[in-house]
């Protein structure tokens, strides 16, 4: 007789998968996997006991109080309960104010480095280099978030991108000047791949807050078949492991990639 | 008479700030919890709760009414702690060399991914001990854990959730009771 898994014993404690009865049968029919059955019961049970702080009945409002104010400056559309008497900045602008700040700075740092001594040159080299890697690296993972929506979309229907469509104007902006300093200082793996992502992005920018089932059929063949998701991810865990090696790596000097 | 959240979320969507207060008062305490869970600490899941009424806020048109806003939120939730624990960890990375050039860094102020030893010392040493296995499992075993675990979230809308295959999700799951099993078991057997 083959015991049971701990797969399927797991499935079984949380009442997942079909395989319920069966599992049941067993259980009452082997000691042994009804002791092993037990003892994942007794664990699983003891998790219940880490402590959650409380918080009282007072907290919601303790939320909402903080919250009020953030939510003037973030009016979604169409819930337009506080008027604004001015507008601010569009958040694209704001977006890539950073990127541009982020990027000057590396530029900078690479060009001008003679008034400091080499050790300090390397190390602020390497600490230039570990913000843009960060910088690029949650440009990536936000991009992502972006295309899985779509990607992920209930074939068929239509689907409300608004808030995507604004996140994809935020990230054009931010993708442009990524992909010209990737070009610039020669990391083209990088490049390459904020050179495809842009075309999506713009598109979805530009396109109706509401997408029709074609529409989306399209985008999502378009994501999948230029393979742009699967790149991204790639290129965002190169990056993102960059970054980790980047950091301990004090007293050697930074590569002049991105 | 108590507003419905179906209700409710009607109402903010013309324009009633009061409806969505109400939202955000009877969900708060509850987002919390799973907050705190994901993310083991108390600041972390002040700013997911923070960030979770803020997205929903923004997405309040996207939201099916045919669902419920409570897992809405909760999904929301989940994305939000999993964003910071990831940005966590990368800036975690971060701190080494800059503090070596003398110049503080505010990334040194993060929390630190252990619990504190007063922690332990309070909530006992098996709920202390969770705690700490807890905080050692990735982010997406963590996440797809916690959902599981205290939320009963199925796999499939882990999966969903996360924007993975069901499949990954479980797994995710697996390796997480694996991880608690191996550091539990001891302290379980020896305390029957």
């Amino acid at each position: 007789m083959n015991h049971l898994t701990e797969e399927q014993f797991v499935l079984y404690y949380y009442g997942e998968g079909d395989g319920s009865p069966s599992v049941r049968a067993h259980l009452d029919a082997c000691e042994a996997c009804r002791a092993e059955y037990a003892s994942l019961q007794r664990v699983l049970n003891v998790v219940d006991s880490a402590p959650v702080p409380e918080r009282d009945a007072k907290y919601g409002a303790q939320v909402w109080s903080r919250l009020q104010p953030s939510l003037r400056w973030n009016s979604p559309r169409g819930l337009s309960w506080w008027p604004l008497s001015w507008s601010p900045a569009p958040r694209w602008a704001a977006a890539a104010l950073v990127a541009t700040l982020v990027v000057a700075a590396f530029l900078a740092g690479r060009h001008y480095p003679k008034a400091q001594s080499g050790a300090q040159t390397a190390n602020a080299g390497q600490v230039r280099e570990r913000i843009l890697l960060v910088a690029v690296g949650d440009h990536l993972e936000r991009s992502q978030t972006v295309l899985l929506e779509l990607v992920n979309a209930r074939p068929g229907e239509s689907l409300d991108v608004a808030s995507e469509r604004e996140r994809a104007g935020d990230l054009v902006a931010e993708n442009r000047l990524y992909r010209q300093t990737a070009a610039r200082t020669g990391d083209t793996r990088v490049a390459s791949v904020l050179d495809d992502l842009e075309p999506v992005l713009l598109e979805i920018a530009h396109g109706p807050d509401r997408l029709t089932p074609e529409e989306v059929e399209n985008l999502r063949q378009r994501i999948e078949g230029d393979g742009i998701l699967f790149k991204v991810r790639v290129v965002g865990s190169t990056v993102r492991h960059r970054e980790e090696k980047a950091a301990p790596a004090s007293g050697q000097t930074g590569q002049s990639t991105l | 008479m108590e507003l419905s959240d179906s209700v409710a979320v009607a109402q903010a969507r013309t324009g009633d700030s009061g409806a969505f207060r109400v939202l955000v008062e009877r969900h708060s305490r509850n987002l919390f919890r799973l907050a705190y869970r994901m993310t083991g600490h108390q600041q972390d899941a002040e700013d997911v709760v923070q960030e979770t009424f803020l997205r929903a806020y923004r997405q309040l048109s996207k939201f099916d009414d045919r669902a419920s806003f409570g897992t809405w939120l909760y999904r929301i939730a989940a994305n939000c702690s999993l964003d910071l624990m990831r940005a966590r960890k990368r800036r975690a990375a971060q701190t080494e060399p800059a503090g070596e050039e003398g110049a503080p860094d505010p990334m040194q102020s993060l929390p630190d991914p252990a619990p504190a030893p007063d922690r332990l010392a309070m909530s006992g040493e098996i709920g202390g001990k969770v705690a700490a296995v807890l905080d050692g499992l990735s982010e997406m075993e963590r996440t797809a854990f916690v959902l599981r675990h205290y939320e009963g979230m199925c796999i499939d809308d882990i999966g969903r959730t996360l924007g993975v295959q069901p499949n990954a999700a479980k797994h995710s799951i697996f390796r997480a009771v694996q991880k608690l099993r191996r550091a539990l078991e001891p302290l379980v057997s020896s305390a029957s």
